[in-house]
């Protein structure tokens, strides 16, 4: 075992490195520049590159010709520089290219600050980009998860031809933990007959794009992308359970706060009161079975974020009206505490008496 | 057990170094640990701080808002950090420059003229080893030969005298009796 | 013998250019050099948005289709990744010098050895003839309906020349497509650009001053006079700068 404390930012790129991926291409944004330095720094001794780009937008670009050609690439930036590369993603969606892109999210909207926040779900989950589209969401909840999640974001993108889109915060991506990189598992790249490489004499011509100008075509492409986004929701969800099984209140909450919730389970189950956290590692496709099922046995559900309550409506979905879900965040940039917590806890529990 | 530990000052002064010696040595005792920087704009203005958790549970949030223990290495981190620190806590300081003492009885405070000692010893970068061999003086959180070795062994054998320089600064800073 | 035929790398479909278009006589160009220089095989083009959209249809090579403006990012992406490939980039003005200037500029002051063909009809052919960064002074569009005023749309933008001005261009020439001659000379400097490319020179760019019947309401013979009576004199043709931008190494350690 051979433990090295290390940034979440750099275990990022470590992970990415190791991963087989040879190609970055980023522009500096605090708070994840760790990623393009660790990165400029790493690729040349790796034979691989680290490219400054222009603009996000340049650099999602970038990692859009890279993936088309048929090699592991990624990006990473912050909440406002993701907005930029939005544009790139629903083309490289609409291509169905594999590529890994980080958000360490900061405070917004706007320029915001740069201090942790939750508040891109929406943006992750729902729309980074124009169309019928879905990303593969992955959040991470320690330094750990950062590295092994960038690993296995590589092997999602490329199974099911799809960006894959890490979602941790400032605080995850500032601080050091301890990271055993020996403990990662990776999945080999596979190979990639559809990439725009050169058909080298040996083959029909590779078309990449994602324009269907006839509404039959585009939709029938539309269908073909849903399938593989229904296989996904099948296949690949994700989660934490953690003293669920009999638990009265289910807190549902990811990456860092949800660190801080399961400190504030501790705490109620010391006083006697029985909560749980339900803990979504993939925030797309989203543990939606689980917290119905859930719903069957517990008594209330509360969302805790770092933005004005956001997962709450894809917790409220899933629990279809059968039970409350309550939501308790912060947002700006400032991070609740355990206590903060517990009293949500203690309130929703008063209540159920 | 949970010790939560800021160190605060201007850059420059082994701050960042400081806090990761102590992350990194509680991480190899077998503890959980975390480090976190102030970062952006705020380091820009030359002043530095780093959150530090060592706690045998798991560590849910790596910012401290109260902490335990402040390491404060100038007055305008001892002004923001002293009254945050947790009733019953301990406030280190360097009494080269911060000439306040807190008027907090609930708090144990340790000053240092860790910058004066450093300087005495031709080596006023290590100012961070003086005021570390006074923390571990004065907390049981690690023993101080874990410690100095930790210090010491962190440099190349080709390096000796940066080494016994370290060694003789973090001693200074241990046998301390303010 | 045959004197006369369709280029290897140029696929046998029918191209969806309007009647007087050179945007055929510029794909047709390309495809020659592709066969005289052995390189379809590994050759990847990137088309843009505007009227050349669909070009991977009409090439044999691999493509890949660019978001507005961002061919040269995604050229910078493919090639830093496959050096050994030949890419190239087929741009109307509005892609290349309007909403991907940022993409252009940068592309080539990094000197990414790239090709890239430009096509200048000095407005938005796909959408219908609206302005474009190439528009000329006092020329009519759809978006400057009482021609282009300087205190109103402001100055169009000579691409050549304020490319030339970057340490990473290894070649830029502007020529045009409106007679026999000139398209000769445009075949010669297509051939240079990829050629360059292959001696690792930098990034190399041919303007083709071309022409846009439909949008410009004229007749195609009209269309090709106007390239000769307006156009040239505005956009001069010749070569702007011609080097070694890279030293044909790289710096690699």
């Amino acid at each position: 075992m051979a433990k090295v404390l290390i940034k979440g930012n750099e275990a990022v790129a470590e992970a990415a490195i190791r991963s087989g991926c040879r190609y970055y291409f980023g522009y500096p944004i605090t708070p994840q520049t760790e990623i393009a330095e660790y990165m400029a720094k790493k690729m040349p001794k790796v034979g691989g590159l680290c490219l400054q780009a222009e603009s996000e937008v340049a650099a999602i670009n970038m990692v859009y010709g890279a993936a088309a050609s048929g090699v592991r690439v990624m990006t990473s930036s912050s909440s406002p520089g993701i907005s930029l590369k939005s544009e790139g993603v629903s083309y490289i969606v609409g291509c169905d290219l594999p590529c890994v892109i980080l958000n360490v999210q900061r405070g917004g909207p706007g320029l915001g600050g740069i201090q942790p926040s939750q508040s891109d779900y929406y943006q992750a989950t729902k729309a980074l980009g124009h169309g019928d589209m879905q990303l593969f969401v992955l959040a991470p909840s320690s330094v750990q998860e950062m590295a092994q999640l960038t690993a296995d974001a590589f092997g999602i993108a490329d199974k099911y031809r799809m960006p894959v889109l890490l979602l941790a915060d400032g605080a995850l991506g500032q601080m050091m933990e301890p990271v055993d990189f020996d403990m990662l598992h990776f999945t080999p790249e596979p190979e990639k007959p559809w990439a725009v490489n050169g058909h080298g004499g040996k083959r029909k011509k590779n078309i990449i794009t994602s324009l269907f100008l006839k509404p039959e075509e585009l939709e029938a492409n539309v269908l073909e992308r849903d399938k593989k986004y229904k296989t996904v929701n099948e296949n690949e969800v994700r989660y934490e359970s953690y003293m669920c099984d009999d638990a009265d209140i289910i807190i549902v909450s990811f990456g860092i706060t949800a660190r801080i919730s399961k400190a504030a389970v501790n705490d109620a189950r010391e006083k006697g009161i029985k909560a749980g956290l339900l803990r979504p590692v993939t925030l797309s496709p989203f543990p939606s079975e689980i917290l119905k099922k859930l719903s069957d046995t517990a008594s209330a559900f509360l969302s805790v974020e770092l933005n004005m309550g956001q997962m709450v409506n894809d917790v409220k979905l899933a629990v279809e009206c059968k039970k409350p879900v309550y939501f308790y965040g912060r947002t700006g940039g400032s991070l609740m505490s355990s206590a903060d917590v517990l009293d949500q806890i203690e309130k929703i529990a008063g209540g159920l008496k | 057990m949970t010790n939560k530990i800021i160190l605060a000052g201007f850059g420059g002064q082994g701050i960042l170094f400081l806090g990761k010696k102590l992350a990194v040595s509680g991480m190899d005792k077998g503890l959980n640990v975390t480090w976190l920087p102030s970062y952006g704009p705020e380091q820009r203005g030359g002043t530095c701080n780093c959150s530090v958790i060592l706690s045998d549970n798991d560590i849910s949030s790596p910012i401290i808002g109260n902490p335990d223990i402040l390491v404060a290495f100038n007055i305008q981190s001892y002004e923001k950090f002293m009254p945050r620190i947790s009733s019953g806590g301990i406030l280190f300081a360097d009494s080269t420059l911060i000439d306040k003492r807190p008027e907090r009885d609930d708090i144990k405070s340790y000053f240092i003229p860790a910058t004066q000692i450093a300087n005495d010893i031709g080596m006023p970068k290590l100012v961070n080893v003086v005021m570390l061999g006074y923390f571990i003086k004065n907390t049981d959180i690690f023993t101080a030969d874990y410690i100095r070795s930790a210090i010491t062994d962190s440099l190349p054998a080709s390096k000796a005298e940066l080494r016994e320089a370290n060694g003789r600064a973090f001693d200074l800073g241990y046998g301390y009796n303010g | 013998m045959i004197v006369y035929k369709r280029p290897e790398a140029l696929s046998k479909v029918s191209m969806h250019y309007c009647p007087g278009c050179t945007h055929g006589i510029v794909h047709r160009l390309v495809a020659e050099v592709i066969d005289e220089l052995g390189i379809e095989k590994d050759t990847l083009g990137v088309a843009p948005v505007g009227c050349a959209v669909f070009a991977y249809n009409y090439f044999e090579c691999d493509f890949i289709e660019a978001s507005h403006g961002r061919a040269p990012a995604v050229a910078t992406g493919i090639k830093r990744t496959h050096p050994d490939k030949i890419v190239f980039t087929y741009q109307g003005d509005g892609d290349l010098a309007a909403i991907g200037t940022a993409e252009t500029v940068h592309a080539s002051a990094r000197g990414e050895n790239i090709t890239i063909i430009f096509i200048n009809n000095t407005n938005y052919g796909m959408t219908g003839g609206q302005m474009a960064p190439t528009t000329m002074p006092g020329q009519v569009t759809t978006t400057s309906p009482y021609g282009r005023q300087k205190m109103i749309q402001g100055n169009p933008i000579h691409v050549c020349e304020m490319l030339s001005t970057l340490d990473g261009v290894a070649y830029a020439e502007r020529v045009a497509v409106n007679n026999v001659k000139n398209v000769r000379a445009a075949k010669r400097a297509i051939k240079k650009a990829f050629q360059n490319q292959i001696d690792k020179k930098g990034l190399s760019i041919v303007e083709v001053l071309s022409t846009c019947p439909t949008n410009w309401g004229m007749t195609p013979v009209d269309a090709l006079k106007f390239v000769d009576e307006k156009m040239i004199p505005f956009y001069p043709l010749g070569v702007y700068v011609d080097r070694n931008a890279m030293g044909g190494e790289s710096d690699d350690k």
